[in-house]
């Protein structure tokens, strides 16, 4: 428990605080372009990439061997992985353009093959002789433990560079996210934006290949803007609030990793965004299971009552027994179906209500009043009391009284 | 190559590998088609909680706890998926990358915390499978399927896999009718009183128990590859839904002997004497022929089909 | 008397001789109603058509009889008794932008769709079966498509095997959901042709549509709606300026009802405030109609 005090508050040495950093600068980058990702409907082409990266980290490692070399050189197999990450992307691109091939069912197959092609590499690898200790399969999943220093310094410098990067190319990518029709008609170069969106997904991507992994390196694009997307509707707030939880879940996540070296990194950090997520699909306002629970509840209750009181109103029987029950329940209507008082009462202003409605949507000079009409809502909300009164000049002379 | 070196080494793996090629990429058709291609994709990471979890409880590495516990995590894993989508409003592939990364992340971290190292279970072996490891040594040639004595000897992963493979073929055949209706129109199908969301249900159910017994034999990456690349060549060959369906056989197994062909004996023929890995060999093979179908399938473009609205 | 001793729905005399009764009925995305409280009656041997602006709920409608969409509150009845008796009586040709074209399927294949509940799972197709869905391709005049892709034709002839694998069905309520938006002329006449010849068998049509101006021309019935049932009842009758404006709002010029004029209203497309955030083109699911 100290330790992992001590991990959050950057007192575990310098290599742990490095990664910690690093990591939460990737959280941050990620949820920011995992936004982006999301409000184009295209929050699994980035599990195609991941997954594509496989492959050119097994190349980039036979490579930097056959140069004679150790072949683990962070840099060397960080940038083989970007380079089959793009060939992955382009392969869906092709594939989704220029075949009847629908986008979910190009990115299951260039994730599937890119990544059998790199698990068919990695057992190459492991009978070359540099290749036993190599260690690639911490890849798949992350691991920070014993990390060098070079290493270290290259993750917090990447994390950096891909949040520079939204930075520099956040309006573009929100103006293509949140409207591409009216950014292409705008003139601004569509295809050149959504490039330059995958470009830094492969980015978030190959600089968290060490610290997540690729399996789950997804799930830092993914969970952050989902799980942001609840509290507020504001594409701006989203992303900042996206940006936010990846880089908790990042600098939380590395700080319990280094605290216990013995657990991969990469699910840790994912079940930090996880519980964020959670939370946030549980208690958000408005949005959050309890709040849309509540609330439909309140909805439904509000279209049966009213329903059983235009009814009453009309004089015709109900027969859902929901409603009747509901109004029972408000003490409207008696057990053997008859209004009460009170339930006549509000049954004749229900009519009253409707009647109104009937004489506004007649009414050419109240259309955008009119509009507002679904069945539930009171005219008193939709225009003023004059404007009622106006109305109610034209009613018929006496209400029609309820009979039972 | 002789029966008595074949008949033990390679034959129950090809066979093997075939079976649960054929098993995935059967429903994987409609997956396709439906534009749920990536539902094989959550349900093999989910796979890995669900064993590790049935492990935790029983205690042992045996079979059915095993498929018992993927298969509830499927199942778990697509109800949370809808859950998402609907209560919480967010687009399929988004709810799915939420819930099956999160439930993978799980898994390996209770792998990792429990103490399963005395038994094989691991996340490797749950990625790549270990086709090559299912030989039949009891066998001295041909002759030995024809041996009481010898046939029990052969892994029990073959008759598994047959009789889901045997399982997935009836449920096809019996509902495909509904299921072509109501992958193609599904609200003309509600009003024949159809119950689509049942029907689709079902498809994902038996999808989950081919990619579980898939996934036991031969690891998750042939079966993400078997749900979709047959399928989608299969697509590019033809304008029906039968046909389709033959040739995504036809692909699948192909995919599964010549990857575990050239993944036993590639290397020797080109000098090395190492195989590499079966599982993703075979999803190589399959991604060659979806190559190979996307550039030259007779009906790989779509054609003449007017923006509807 | 009393609430409780009501005779029940399916008793009432106006739903039991009704080809369709819809009582009650509310449906709602998220938490907006869609369709509200909305009583619908069609007479046997009517052909009727379901008018409103755009929103107004009148797919909804259809859909939610149908059990194509869940409902709130209310109940579909087909010549008197519940939907759930009656499907096999029932034929419904969704909207052509509903499906998916590039489905591997052939125009015979989409038509035979239409004997399914006589062929049930595993029922064989015999030569019978194969005869009526080639009579019904050639009542659309499609019959030089039978084995064509569905992907290769175009909008007009996509409605035209709708319509074809409805009339496989042999039913006698026929529920179309607007059977010619976006088809060519040619077809339009098709279609009608086809529908009259229903009516003049002692069919039930019912359908969803949108140029006022062939209303008088097509239809024998018409209900309005605007989430609300505004009328219903013969053309004549129902089908008024007066009611037309409260449908439509002001928008609404009488010239349009001219059968010359080819003009339908221009109805303002009203913002849609569940999807705040959604990209364009996401907003609520089915609203339209």
């Amino acid at each position: 428990m100290t330790e992992l005090f001590a991990a959050l508050s950057l007192q575990m040495g310098y290599n742990a605080t490095l990664v910690a950093v690093g990591a939460a600068l990737l959280g941050a980058a990620a949820g920011v372009t995992g936004t982006f990702l999301f409000l184009r409907k295209r929050a699994l082409v980035s599990d195609a990439i991941s997954h594509a990266t496989l492959p050119g980290v097994g190349i980039a490692f036979m490579v930097m061997v056959a140069l004679g070399g150790e072949g683990r050189s962070l840099i060397g197999l960080m940038t083989g992985s970007a380079i089959s990450a793009v060939l992955g992307l382009l392969c869906v691109g092709w594939l989704t353009r220029h075949t009847r091939l629908s986008e979910d069912a190009s990115i299951g197959a260039v994730l599937s093959v890119f990544f059998g092609f790199g698990v068919v590499l990695l057992t190459v690898i492991q009978t070359m002789s540099a290749g036993r200790q190599a260690g690639l399969e911490s890849f798949l999943l992350g691991a920070t433990a014993g990390m060098l220093r070079s290493e270290a310094v290259v993750i917090a410098l990447g994390g950096s560079l891909a949040v520079v990067l939204v930075v520099l190319l956040r309006r573009p990518m929100t103006l293509a996210a949140f409207d591409p029709e009216y950014t292409a008609g705008a003139g601004w170069p569509l295809a050149r934006i959504d490039f330059a969106m995958m470009g830094l997904v492969t980015a978030v991507t190959v600089v968290g290949l060490k610290i997540v992994g690729l399996i789950l390196i997804v799930a830092l694009l993914i969970i952050p803007p989902v799980a942001a997307r609840f509290w507020s509707a504001r594409s701006g707030h989203v992303a900042a609030l996206a940006g936010l939880i990846g880089g908790i879940s990042g600098f939380v996540g590395a700080a319990i990793s280094a605290s216990a070296p013995s657990l991969p990194t990469g699910p840790i950090i994912v079940l930090v965004g996880s519980a964020i997520f959670v939370v946030s699909l549980l208690v958000a306002p408005e949005r959050g299971v309890l709040a849309t629970l509540v609330r439909r509840q309140r909805f439904h209750r509000a279209v049966h009552l009213r329903q059983g009181l235009l009814s009453l109103a009309n004089g015709q029987p109900i027969y859902e027994p929901l409603t009747r029950r509901l109004l029972q329940r408000e003490g409207l209507l008696r057990g053997d179906g008859v209004p009460t008082a009170a339930g006549s009462k509000a049954a004749s202003e229900m009519g009253r209500d409707e009647q109104r409605w009937q004489i506004l949507r007649a009414d050419p000079a109240l259309e955008s009043a009119a509009a507002q009409y679904d069945g539930l809502t009171d005219v008193g909300a939709v225009l003023t009391p004059d404007q009622i009164a106006a109305i109610d000049a034209k009613l018929p002379r006496a209400t029609p009284e309820v009979m039972p | 190559m002789s029966g008595a070196e074949f008949v033990p080494l390679s034959l129950t793996p090809l066979l093997i590998g075939s079976f649960a090629a054929m098993a995935c990429a059967l429903p994987g058709n409609f997956l396709v088609l439906r534009r749920q291609a990536l539902i094989g994709d959550a349900i093999s990471h989910v796979v890995l909680p669900g064993i590790v979890v049935a492990f935790l409880l029983t205690g042992m590495v045996a079979t059915w706890p095993m498929m018992l516990g993927a298969g509830g995590a499927a199942l778990i894993a697509v109800l949370l998926i809808e859950a998402v989508r609907r209560i919480g409003r967010i687009e399929p592939g988004a709810a799915m990358g939420v819930v099956f990364t999160t439930m993978f992340a799980g898994g390996v971290l209770l792998l990792e915390l429990s103490d399963t190292s005395s038994v094989h279970l691991d996340v490797e072996h749950a990625l790549y499978g270990n086709l090559e490891s299912l030989i039949w040594l009891d066998a001295f040639g041909w002759h030995s399927l024809f041996e009481a004595e010898a046939l029990r000897g052969v892994p029990p992963e073959l008759w598994r896999m047959a009789a889901v493979l045997v399982a997935v073929i009836g449920f096809i055949a019996l509902f495909w009718r509904a299921l072509a209706i109501s992958s193609f129109d599904e609200g003309f199908a509600r009003t024949l009183g159809l119950r689509t969301g049942a029907l689709g249900g079902a498809l994902v159910a038996v999808s989950a128990i081919a990619a579980v017994a898939a996934f036991d034999a031969v690891g998750s990456i042939i079966v993400i590859a078997m749900f979709i690349c047959p399928p989608a060549a299969a697509r590019m060959m033809t304008n029906q839904l039968g046909r389709q369906v033959a040739w995504s056989m036809v692909f699948a197994v192909t995919s599964a002997v010549l990857g575990y062909v050239f993944a036993g004996y590639g290397p020797l023929w080109l000098g090395f004497d190492n195989s590499v890995s079966a599982a993703g060999m075979i999803a190589v093979v399959s991604g060659i022929i979806l190559a190979l179908a996307a550039l030259f399938g007779p009906h790989r473009a779509r054609r003449g089909a007017p923006l509807a609205g | 008397m009393t609430q409780n001793d009501i005779p029940s729905m399916a008793q009432r005399s106006d739903i039991a001789t009704a080809a369709l009764a819809i009582r009650g009925m509310t449906v709602s995305y998220g938490e907006k109603p869609a369709v509200f409280s909305v009583d619908l009656t069609v007479p046997r041997g009517a052909m009727m058509a379901i008018i409103g602006p755009n929103g107004a709920g009148k797919s909804t409608l259809l859909k939610a009889a149908l059990g194509v969409v869940p409902t709130l509150s209310g109940e579909a009845y087909v010549f008197g008794k519940p939907l759930a008796q009656m499907r096999a009586r029932i034929a419904y040709v969704p909207q052509r932008a509903s499906v998916d074209w590039d489905f591997p399927a052939r125009v015979i294949d989409v038509v035979a769709m239409g004997l399914y509940r006589e062929l049930g799972l595993l029922g064989r197709m015999t030569g019978a079966h194969r005869a009526r869905a080639a009579e019904s391709l050639a009542r659309v005049g499609m019959s030089d498509f039978a084995h064509r892709q569905i992907g290769q034709l175009s909008g007009g002839q996509q409605q035209r095997v709708f319509l074809a694998r409805a009339l496989a069905q042999e039913a006698d309520l026929y529920l179309l959901d607007e059977p010619f938006a976006g088809v060519d002329a040619a077809t339009e006449k098709a279609i009608i042709a086809v529908l009259q010849a229903l009516k003049d068998q002692g069919k039930t049509v019912v359908a969803v549509h949108h140029d006022l101006a062939t209303v008088k021309d097509y239809f024998d019935h018409v209900f309005l709606i605007n989430k609300s049932r505004i009328a219903e009842g013969p053309v004549e009758a129902a089908f008024t300026p007066d009611n037309l404006q409260k449908a439509y709002g002001g928008r609404l010029v009488t010239a349009q009802l001219d059968p010359a004029s080819q003009i339908t209203p221009v109805v303002p497309p009203r913002k849609d405030l569940a999807s705040g955030l959604a990209p364009k083109g996401s907003g609520t699911v089915g609203g339209a109609g």
